[in-house]
């Protein structure tokens, strides 16, 4: 199976203290599964036979025996787990990359912290983080429980409506990886996915200087037409394009949508003909998403594209 | 001494019955017989009879939620399917969850104490006869009203632990959650009716001799359950309400906006959720030890542990559900806690299965029955479901693999390895007892195997369906997860499991027209529900026994003598003290009544009705109110008080 989304296939810090307390854990619940299948298998042929001669005090003693291994593995476990937690806290750090993640029914809309608000990174579905530096992640949900859960780097956390909650992590590989909503937050649970690309500081830094930048003007007249629909027809009203007049707040921001690799929250990837697809008719691919049909013609929809294509 | 040659308890002494046994038959039957045409049974108070239909209805609701699975592998068989739209698997999901959960395994495994526990604590019927009645008309009619409104594309599509916000006023739409939180009020009504009248038949209607320590271990099992169901119900009954007030009334008891807190609901659900897979899983505790006890032809082995055993899972079992809620945020002093809680509920079950590998050890020549593949089979199959469960009390190990296929890889384990395996082994060994008819030996043993065979094949690779990652109760995934052949083998083995359970019906339907006529007792076992005929005369036990130890029936050397003095043209049952049994005084039991029905019908309306106008609980309230009046209107004459006048009975009394 692809490592896409393994727990076991740790690219960061706290995912493999986890992978690693996995596999502990693991092997002392296959030794102790042995041990009673094989105890009862024997105990069985016995049984069948009849001829065990052991007493009842010699049975008690040995399922004192018994019981007081099955303690001693549990504390095992504990200490084990314990451990691996305490471990996970030492991640914390003043100087950590702080991202904001809201959830939507059903996408996620990602912000980059910045003291100065205008310094502020808008994009949604794809996080970029520096590869080797903590990333405290604060979570936030706008309607229904989600939960934030990208396996190759650390567990998950939920965003409930009305609560702060922190997930703290580090990617120490470059590359990319897939996380997912792990609450069930309704129809489209399924297709609420996010892209996670960790790259080396200096590429995180050029991505984070490119994206907070406005969007460049359209070039060609068929994308300053593309610009004009989407401002004035229906696209608006929901989405942001920075440095024009589109500013809606309940969609994704699409000031950069060029460079992400997915669109529809994971669902496909970011090409112009899926893009074409989506914007003619976003119910077909992910049913009861909130974008309504756009009722744009070929020709409107061949400029959007065109306009779309340039926002890098 | 063998138990197969045990005697019987029954006595010939002249003085059990003046008339003769035959006359002491006849009037018995007389006055316990139910009466005939549909009016008969639908008035029916029966113990037997109602827990023949709680367990015939329960396991309907078992199909059902079977094939609902079968629909979800079939969509999750490969990669981006389209055989069930998002909706409709939504749907489907939360039906299968609350199916199984609530009209299902809690269900039928309190229908298996009504059957049995009157029987196994020798009295002539159960407490309460009339209200085990409704409850089962209130089981039957929230099940039909949740399939209905499944019909009618309203069913409940938030899960079968509907959360809020998102089946809250403002996300959930239509009434799909309030048929969801309606259907809870009608099974926790039902439970809690059968809780108490297990309660009171096993704290006050023990058969003189069996004081609690000679209690047979299932009767314990039943004990500690219903007293489970006593504290953990409410709290469900309290959080779905206040979800359709939240609904209905505008209340904010799950609005974070208005003060409320969407975590409030799953702290209330999972008090009440937790325990629940206990209250599942202990009755199964109860019906190993009789399955092993009877095959190995001894004793359980550390009596006193077992009920111990169980005792201590069902307080612990209180102890450990924010477990289920180790990725909301909270506090981690307070996590830690119920790391320590859910990792130490492992030591008493530990023991448990300890002491039944010991027993099974030191057995006399073991027999290898079906029954005994069914309760074998847990050592194997639970014993992974209770290990991945210690994975999962560990809070950096949850939050990775919480919510994804290793949970219900885990749970289905636990509950089906736990759970299921032995109550089918149950019904298997009860089977005689119920019907008078053996269950085939060959197709038993064949269903046994692919049962065992299918579920690993569906349940195993769900294992590393979480570990690579894959959430729970998506309707679909992307081809490049990788995740297709996994799930086409999980796919194949729910076909096996199909199989598997299509034989175990063939085998009942064919064993209940020409099965072995099944004697009194037909597998040796010690306990008194095998000390009268198979199946059991209406009235139970012609003479009452006594018991004079905790096998009665392999102990002939102890035998006491039967009660006498209980009249036989009434219903009458002896009561008895809790902790010893001794004898009290004589209670007449209530008779058939159409007041159970009208009543539970009345319920139902009143329930319904609420959910699509508030005004309904008060229009509803009348006609309840209306059968709860006829049903307890006085009689008249000399059964005015239902109670006889106490008359301190004792043993030695009534036989002189």
């Amino acid at each position: 199976m692809p490592h896409l989304q393994s727990i076991i296939h740790p690219a960061g810090i706290q995912a493999a203290r986890v992978s690693h307390l996995w596999w502990v854990m693991f092997w002392i619940c296959a030794v102790v599964w042995a041990a009673v299948a094989v105890t009862a298998m024997v105990a069985i042929a016995r049984g069948r036979r009849g001829s065990s001669t052991a007493t009842d005090a010699q049975m008690a003693r040995s399922v004192t025996v018994a019981g007081g291994l099955s303690v001693a593995a549990l504390l095992g476990l504990l200490f084990q787990s314990i451990v691996t937690g305490r471990a996970l806290d030492t991640l914390r750090s003043p100087d950590a990359l702080r991202i904001q993640v809201t959830g939507n029914q059903w996408w996620w809309d990602v912000q980059y912290e910045h003291a100065v608000p205008s310094r502020r990174v808008t994009t949604a579905n794809e996080i970029h983080i520096p590869v080797g530096r903590a990333i405290r992640f604060d979570l936030l949900s706008t309607d229904v429980i989600h939960s934030l859960w990208i396996p190759s780097l650390q567990g998950k956390i939920d965003l409930v409506p009305g609560r702060l909650n922190e997930l703290w992590l580090r990617a120490d590989e470059p590359g990319i990886y897939r996380g997912q909503c792990a609450e069930y937050c309704g129809l489209q649970h399924a297709k609420m996915a996010l892209v996670v690309v960790a790259e080396p500081p200096d590429d995180f830094e050029r991505w984070l200087t490119a994206n907070r930048a406005p969007a460049s003007p359209p070039t060609t007249p068929e994308q300053q037409r593309g610009r004009d629909i989407f401002e004035r027809g229906p696209c608006a009203m929901c989405h942001t394009i920075a440095g024009t007049s589109a500013g809606g707040r309940s969609a994704p921001d699409l000031t950069h949508l060029g460079s992400r690799s997915t669109i529809g929250a994971g669902t496909l990837p970011n090409t112009k003909g899926y893009l074409a697809g989506w914007i003619a008719d976003p119910q077909h691919i992910k049913p009861g998403n909130r974008m309504p049909p756009t009722g744009l013609n070929g020709e409107e929809l061949q400029a959007v594209l065109a306009y779309l294509e340039t926002l890098k | 001494m063998t138990p197969a040659e045990a005697p019987r308890i029954v006595d010939n002494d002249p003085r059990l019955a003046p008339g003769g046994l035959d006359e002491e038959r006849r009037r018995l039957e007389h006055t316990w017989r139910s009466p005939s045409g549909l009016i008969g049974w639908l008035s029916e108070v029966d113990h037997k009879a109602i827990g023949r239909r709680f367990i015939v209805t329960a396991f309907a609701f078992f199909v059902l939620a079977g094939l609902l699975a079968a629909l979800m592998r079939i969509q999750l068989a490969r990669p981006d399917n389209t055989f069930l739209n998002p909706d409709l698997y939504n749907q489907v999901f939360t039906m299968h969850g609350t199916t199984m959960m609530f009209l299902f395994a809690v269900p039928v495994v309190l229908a298996m104490g009504v059957y049995f526990v009157p029987l196994m604590v020798g009295a002539r019927g159960i407490a309460l006869p009339r209200l085990l009645a409704y409850s089962y008309w209130m089981f039957l009619f929230g099940g039909l009203f949740l399939y209905v409104m499944f019909l009618a594309n309203v069913g409940p599509d938030n899960g079968w632990f509907s959360y809020p916000p998102l089946a809250g006023p403002e996300f959930g739409y239509g009434k799909r959650a309030d048929v969801w939180a309606q259907l809870i009020t009608f099974t926790e009504v039902s439970s809690l009716v059968v809780a108490t009248c297990l309660i009171c038949t096993i704290l006050k209607m023990r058969t003189p001799g069996m004081s609690l320590n000679r209690m047979p271990l299932f009767v314990w099992a039943m004990l500690v359950v219903s007293f489970m169901v006593m504290f953990a119900m409410p709290a469900v009954m309290i959080s779905s309400t206040c979800l359709i007030l939240d609904r209905l009334m505008s209340t904010h008891f799950f609005n974070q906006a208005e003060g409320g807190d969407p975590l409030l609901w799953q702290h209330l659900f999972w008090f009440f959720g937790h325990p629940e897979v206990y209250i599942i899983f202990v009755p199964a505790l109860g019906m190993m030890s009789e399955i092993i006890g009877t095959c190995s032809r001894r004793p359980v082995f550390g009596y006193l542990v077992m009920v111990l055993s169980m005792i201590a899972t069902a307080f612990i079992g209180f102890g450990v559900w924010v477990h289920h809620m180790f990725a909301t945020g909270l506090p981690q002093l307070g996590q830690s806690f119920f790391t320590a809680a859910s990792i130490m509920i492992v030591v008493p079950t530990s023991l448990q299965i300890f002491g039944w590998i010991a027993t099974v050890w030191t057995a006399r020549r073991l027999a290898i029955t079906v029954p005994f593949l069914y309760a074998a089979s847990f050592f194997f199959v639970f014993v992974i479901g209770g290990l991945s469960g210690v994975m999962l009390a560990s809070v950096p190990l949850d939050r990775q693999v919480h919510d994804t296929y290793f949970v219900v890889a885990h749970f289905h384990y636990v509950l089906i390895g736990g759970s299921t395996f032995p109550l089918l082994g149950a019904v298997v060994y009860w089977f005689p007892k119920m019907t008078g008819r053996m269950m085939g030996q060959w197709l038993g043993r064949l269903s046994f195997w692919l049962l065992f065979a299918g579920f690993n094949l569906t349940f195993f690779p769900m294992h590393l369906l979480g570990l690579y990652g894959m959430p729970r109760r998506v309707y679909t995934y992307p081809a490049s997860m990788g995740w297709g052949s996994m799930n086409l083998l999980a796919t194949i083995g729910a076909g096996v499991i199909f199989l598997s359970l299509l034989v175990f019906l063939v085998n009942v339907i064919t064993s209940l027209r020409a099965g072995a006529v099944a004697e009194s007792n037909p597998w040796g076992g010690s306990t008194l529900e095998w000390a009268t005929s198979s199946p059991p005369p209406p009235y139970n036990f012609l003479p009452q026994p006594t018991v004079a130890s905790r096998e009665p029936l392999w102990h002939p050397e102890l035998a006491s003598p039967p009660v006498v003095g209980l009249e036989s043209e009434k219903r009458q049952v002896l009561v008895t003290a809790v902790l010893d049994a001794e004898p009290d005084h004589r209670y007449k039991v209530p008779g058939p009544s159409l007041w159970p029905l009208a009543t539970a019908m009345a319920t139902t309306l009143m329930f319904i009705w609420s959910i699509f106008q508030a005004m309904g609980l008060v229009w509803g309230a009348i006609p309840t109110f209306v059968c709860l009046v006829g049903w307890f209107w006085p009689t008249r004459g000399k059964e005015r008080l239902a109670a006889s006048p106490p008359t301190r009975l004792t043993l030695r009394e009534s036989l002189s």
